[in-house]
């Protein structure tokens, strides 16, 4: 699919429902975008392949009952992006890699083979990513699609959960090269504003990547880690954590430990989910979609 | 008399204020802290003595504003006196291994 225009999008989400839309203004000159610079992705996170335990009974087949829904869409996203975790941490390093080698396998089926990967914490701060990038290559980089500028960001590599001096400086240099009236968005692990510190959900230096990003007029970050969505702004840039494939994560602080939420055999695989977002003019369109229809 | 008293009490206070504070040492070992509850009172100066045997970890409690790497095998030191009353959770914010997430704990500071 290319180029899919909004009442195409809202057929192909509708099962899953819309559920947040989000307006970023956008200055006249660049209102009238033709169709050709519409389009959607996929965002898929924290599959953490490899976890067993009570918190997902189904865990062996939820990924691959994703990778099913993904591929019955009527129109198949230009890229689908995975925001971290790819994989359930370990402490043995063959499994680690025994791990990334069949999340690898069974992300292959999929059918669109534009796949746009991170690392989070679970893959990659053991080792610091050395094993993630034997299968998936550097854990930062940018791209551009379709008049939109992607930054993936490693905030996961570093155990201590920071983006570093070093990529913070790649940061500055990619950014330089965009005009301010850009549309960039972030892809990333962890939220890069302090959502939870408590509970580790933050960013170290997330606020250094931020100060960089401000004279950026178009910013949109789209994350995982939280295993829920939540939808947030510093100053005009948005941020939109996504569900996750393993199981769900309590609210921020609303309860006094960050465990799993409990499975419920009566709705199996509540909580968790993909989405798809729609980039048309300035605007996304996240539409929520359930590991399996109800 | 009466000067006497007020010449003992501030002798008192004097060396109540160059007195060490108390040092709570907490090891932090896969994947706990050694102990993980620990009683403080407000306005008393504490020193924790945290230490990493196994693995490089983190302390971290955001609502008390604490926090330090803890580097493998080396002691690391945090001087404070706690101003409020409360419970304040703390957590391990150094990804260690497959029980970091469990990783914390909880200072209550008593009045």
């Amino acid at each position: 699919m290319h180029g899919v225009n909004r009442r195409n999008f809202l057929k192909v989400a509708g099962f899953g429902g819309l559920v947040f839309a989000s307006g970023l203004g956008g200055c006249a000159s660049r209102a009238a975008k033709s169709e050709a610079d519409e389009f959607y992705f996929v965002q898929l996170s924290d599959t953490h392949w490899g976890f067993q335990g009570a918190p997902n009974p189904d865990a062996l087949v939820t990924l691959p009952k994703a990778v099913e829904a993904v591929n019955a869409l009527d129109e198949q996203p230009d890229f689908i992006v995975f925001t971290g975790d790819l994989t359930h941490t370990t402490d043995d390093p063959a499994v680690r890699r025994k791990r990334l080698a069949e999340f690898k396998k069974i992300v292959g089926e999929l059918k669109t083979k534009n796949l746009r990967l991170m690392p989070g914490e679970h893959d990659a701060s053991l080792d610091r990513g050395e094993a993630y990038k034997e299968f998936f290559g550097a854990p930062n980089y940018s791209f551009d699609h379709k008049g939109v500028h992607f930054i993936a960001l490693d905030n996961v590599s570093d155990p201590a959960g920071a983006i570093g001096g070093q990529q913070l400086e790649w940061l500055r240099a990619d950014l330089a090269k965009q005009d301010k009236d850009s549309r960039i968005v972030v892809l990333t692990h962890r939220p890069l504003f302090p959502l939870y510190p408590q509970w580790d959900w933050a960013t170290k230096d997330g606020d250094k990547a931020l100060e960089l990003l401000m004279p950026q007029r178009n910013v949109t970050v789209f994350y995982g880690h939280i295993h829920q969505e939540h939808h947030f702004k510093t100053a005009h840039i948005e941020h939109h954590s996504a569900k996750s494939l393993i199981f769900p994560l309590p609210a921020p602080g609303s309860q006094p430990k960050r465990a799993p939420l409990a499975w419920d055999p009566a709705q199996p695989y509540r909580g968790l989910g993909w989405r798809e977002i729609e980039a048309a003019d300035r605007e996304y369109k996240i539409a929520e979609h359930p590991v399996v229809k109800a | 008399m009466r000067r006497r008293t007020l010449l003992l009490g501030a002798l008192a206070a004097a060396l109540n204020a160059r007195a060490e504070p108390q040092v709570i040492r907490v090891e932090a070992v896969k994947f706990e802290f050694r102990p993980d509850r620990l009683e403080l009172r407000a306005g008393v100066p504490v020193v924790l003595e945290l230490t990493a045997r196994e693995v490089a970890m983190g302390f971290s409690s955001p609502a008390l504003g604490l926090h330090a790497d803890l580097p493998e095998g080396k002691p690391v030191r945090i001087e404070f006196t706690p101003a409020r009353p409360g419970e304040f959770e703390f957590v391990c914010d150094v990804f260690c291994g497959s029980g970091h997430e469990d990783m914390g704990g909880v200072i209550k500071v008593l009045a």
